[in-house]
């Protein structure tokens, strides 16, 4: 049996390791680890309860929002402030949030994920009249092509025309995502890392002219999302249409949910929201959140077996190094003890399958186009197609609530601190999942745990030895070169991993399992 | 066009730890957009070769490692580190390694910093995490994260820093210091502080230029988030911080922490996050106003 090694796997946030074992071109067992260890929740220990806003943020750079928005949700319950949030709080709250995840979608479908389809050099052979397309092909002529080259080589399929409009997508995407950055700014203070989310709502005030500047880059986007976006992820679906069948995972799907329609009611799983919580299984039947299900098991990771199958409000974390058995540092986080994929793909199933027209509408005819049912999302597709999906819903809902939005009005509900509490926030990041639990006492943080989507996503066996979401997504696929496999990048990248979120308690290093290594 | 011979300035970005909101925020750059920095010449004749950066570099695994020690030993002296993160020295390598060596053990970040340091013509440490250790290094510091200077002084790596600090910091910082190192050469005698920051960027308090300082001279302060007035009572870390957010703005210049009402947390200063926490509680005992000089 071979063995696969990527480290580092790029285009991604934080610092991954995917190890394949692959014996008759197809991949027997997968295993991924993280690199680095901060231990952010070691960190925020003993500090100031709003402090965890701003630090929690700093997780992760690509989504500081989703980790602020989270954090926001699980202070605002534990100072007693859930359901009380004025409405102006709530909608500026969903604005930034949206506006990230325009941001960050965009980011993963061009800079993060295209170059695995999409062969830069064949701009060498362009010959129109484009300017951003001729310095591309001056910049080819140098002959210096990093960071677009080396690369794995192969299996590259676009004819050069789709090719070439493709790379210029990717240079208009890197000014979409800037601009949608600064939209988010509008209200968010700056990014990434804002200072405007809070618990009791927002700093920033609404006026009409922050409205009126919001709105007009947001045209730009939904314009950029429904005219370049969405018809590129089908270009991609049409030229790599085997994609639907590689990758598919668990078939678990786990949603928290978006984006509050309604926050007066003080239990945030029963407020109305644009996404929609609960389950999806393999068959697509929506089934209903309950987040005493969560835990979080330890049998094949580095932690005291004493410790796993707790639920996240008693989270512990008791490293044991060299634990027979284990072979990572990050945990498995289960819901009813069984395995579930987080992400764009959750949360615009658990909609669809809500019977959400919007979603049904922008679907049913993406995948009509290849004669495909609903089935065909659990895929390496399916997650691209999910994520433009969400981008695009979230989009065009925006417009709405800055039309909501009263000049004038509060932004902010004042608050004590109190001596001991506990809270819960729960919302759907851009990459899935994310929840965030306090324990305060003594006005200070005692306890501060943080499941992310990729702790889900990328995480290893758990108590009865079932596989994490990648790992099983990745074994049993053919591996067509084993000296550029395309295959498990490609895997890999359609969940968008964020290493330094699921590693943000743990890991040290993967271990080495083989001798053969592909180079 | 591309007849003229053009100078490549080979540039490795390695990434510590950090959250890429560095990354991130130099993506965000404005004049000259990302795209000009990557593929065209970002000053007429020199173009920035980046040859190893693992957010946007098309490669992965084996390969790009292959091409970063490359880089190192064919552009000996000739090539600029960019560090992103803090450097993890807890463990020999066990809470941060980039690659993996020829007998597949993981090499840890902090050999990188130091030999990919002691080999470069500069270093710029980008972002908080790097100039000073920032958020990974705050107290307990779990993993004992050091900052690039640090890591120098401890292993006797006397290559010119740069330091560009910000959590993150702002892409203008970043790409200015670039392209003064790609115009001017390394910085000259008084054109970093102390602190090794470009004083271009770094010169002022957050407080000397702020839209809201003329309520603290009248004594007028917020009382509450969201309200009009100085954010001193509140806990704005602007009266000792560093950096140029009220004159340059954030993000195409729409907003900055300040205006938005969120307050200053200090993110640029030496001290972030512990000398400046708690964020959200009045700072103690600094003598106000405390205009043009250091506190540190």
């Amino acid at each position: 049996m071979g063995k696969i090694v990527i480290d580092p796997i790029t285009r991604i946030e934080g610092h991954l390791k995917v190890e394949a074992m692959v014996e008759g071109g197809e991949v027997k067992e997968a295993r991924s680890s993280g690199t680095l260890f901060r231990g952010f929740e070691i960190i925020l220990r003993g500090r100031d309860p709003r402090d965890a806003n701003r630090i929690t943020q700093r997780i992760c750079g690509v989504c500081p929002t989703s980790h602020s928005t989270a954090a926001a949700l699980c202070l605002d319950s534990a100072f007693g402030l859930g359901g009380s949030i004025p409405d102006n709080g709530r909608l500026i709250r969903n604005l930034i949030l949206g506006a990230a995840h325009i941001a960050d979608h965009i980011l993963h479908f061009y800079h993060l994920t295209a170059l695995d389809y999409v062969d830069v050099t064949k701009v060498a052979k362009y010959d129109g009249n484009d300017t951003t397309l001729n310095s591309v092909k001056d910049f080819i002529e140098r002959g210096e092509l990093g960071p677009f080259v080396p690369r794995y080589e192969g299996d590259y399929r676009f004819p050069a025309e789709v090719d070439q409009q493709l790379v210029g997508h990717y240079i208009e995407a890197l000014r979409m995502r800037r601009k949608a950055q600064e939209m988010c700014a509008i209200f968010a203070g700056k990014m990434p890392h804002n200072m405007s989310i809070v618990p009791g709502g927002v700093t920033e005030i609404p006026t009409v002219d922050k409205i009126a500047s919001f709105l007009w880059r947001l045209n730009e986007l939904r314009t950029f999302i429904d005219n370049v976006y969405l018809p590129d992820v089908l270009a991609a679906a049409e030229f790599y249409s085997d994609y639907f069948e590689i990758g598919a995972g668990c078939r678990n799907l786990l949603s928290y949910g978006g984006y509050e329609l309604d926050g007066k009611d003080p239990d945030l799983t029963r407020r109305k929201r644009l996404f929609k919580q609960g389950t999806v299984s393999a068959e697509l039947k929506l089934g209903t959140l309950d987040t005493g299900y969560i835990t979080e098991e330890v049998k094949h990771s580095w932690y005291e077996d004493s410790t796993s199958g707790r639920k996240p409000t008693q989270g512990e974390t008791m490293p044991k190094e060299g634990k027979s058995g284990a072979y990572s540092w990050i945990k498995s986080p289960r819901y009813d003890g069984r395995v579930y994929e987080v992400g764009p793909l959750a949360r615009v199933m658990a909609t669809y399958l809500a019977g959400d027209e919007k979603v049904k509408s922008i679907v049913d005819p993406a995948l009509a186009k290849f004669k495909a049912g609903p089935e065909v999302m659990f895929s390496t597709l399916g997650r691209h197609l999910a994520r433009a999906v969400s981008c695009k819903v979230v989009a065009d809902t925006m417009p709405g609530w800055l039309l909501e939005l009263k000049p004038g009005e509060p932004v902010y509900q004042e608050y004590e601190i109190p001596e001991e509490s506990t809270g819960m926030g729960l919302v759907d990041a851009a990459r899935g999942a994310l929840g965030h639990w306090i324990e305060i006492k003594d006005k200070r943080i005692a306890n501060y745990q943080c499941v992310v989507p990729s702790t889900w996503n990328m995480s290893p066996r758990d108590d009865k030895d079932q596989p994490g979401p990648l790992e099983q997504a990745i074994t049993g696929t053919r591996i067509k070169d084993e000296a550029n496999p395309f295959e498990i990048v490609r895997i890999v990248r359609s969940f968008d991993p964020c290493l330094a979120c699921a590693i943000h308690v743990i890991t040290p290093k993967g271990r080495i399992l083989g001798k053969y290594r592909v180079s | 066009m591309a007849n003229i011979k053009t100078e490549e300035y080979p540039v490795i970005w390695l990434q510590g730890a950090t959250c890429t909101g560095c990354s991130v925020s130099v993506l965000n750059s404005v004049s000259p957009t990302i795209k000009n920095v990557l593929v065209d010449e970002v000053i007429p004749g020199k173009h920035v070769n980046l040859r190893f950066q693992a957010t946007v570099m098309a490669g992965a695994g084996e390969l790009v490692i292959k091409a970063l020690e490359e880089t190192w030993k064919a552009k000996k002296g000739g090539y600029v580190l960019v560090m992103e993160g803090a450097i993890p020295t807890k463990g020999d390598g066990a809470y941060g390694s980039i690659g993996e060596d020829k007998e597949g053990k993981p090499v840890s970040i902090d050999s990188r910093v130091e030999n990919l340091g002691r080999d470069a013509l500069a270093v710029i440490a980008l972002g908080t995490c790097a100039s000073f250790g920032g958020i990974p290094a705050a107290k307990p510091n779990p993993s004992e994260c050091v900052s690039v200077g640090q890591l120098f002084k401890s292993r006797n790596v006397t290559t010119p820093l740069i330091n560009v600090p910000g959590c993150p910091p702002h892409p203008d910082w970043f790409v200015g210091t670039v392209a003064s190192v790609l115009l001017n050469g390394l910085p000259k005698e008084g054109e970093l502080d102390e602190w090794s920051r470009p004083r271009a960027f770094y010169g002022q308090l957050i407080h000397e230029n702020c839209p809201r300082r003329a309520y603290y001279d009248e004594q007028k302060f917020a009382k509450k988030l969201s309200d009009p007035g100085c954010l001193y009572e509140l806990g704005c870390k602007g009266p000792v911080t560093h950096a140029d957010c009220p004159l340059r703005m954030w993000n195409n210049g729409v907003n900055w922490c300040v205006a938005c009402g969120g307050l200053c947390i200090g993110c640029a200063a030496p001290g972030f996050p512990d000398l400046v926490s708690p964020m959200y509680a009045k700072t103690a005992d600094i003598t106000l106003p405390n205009i043009g000089q250091r506190v540190v």
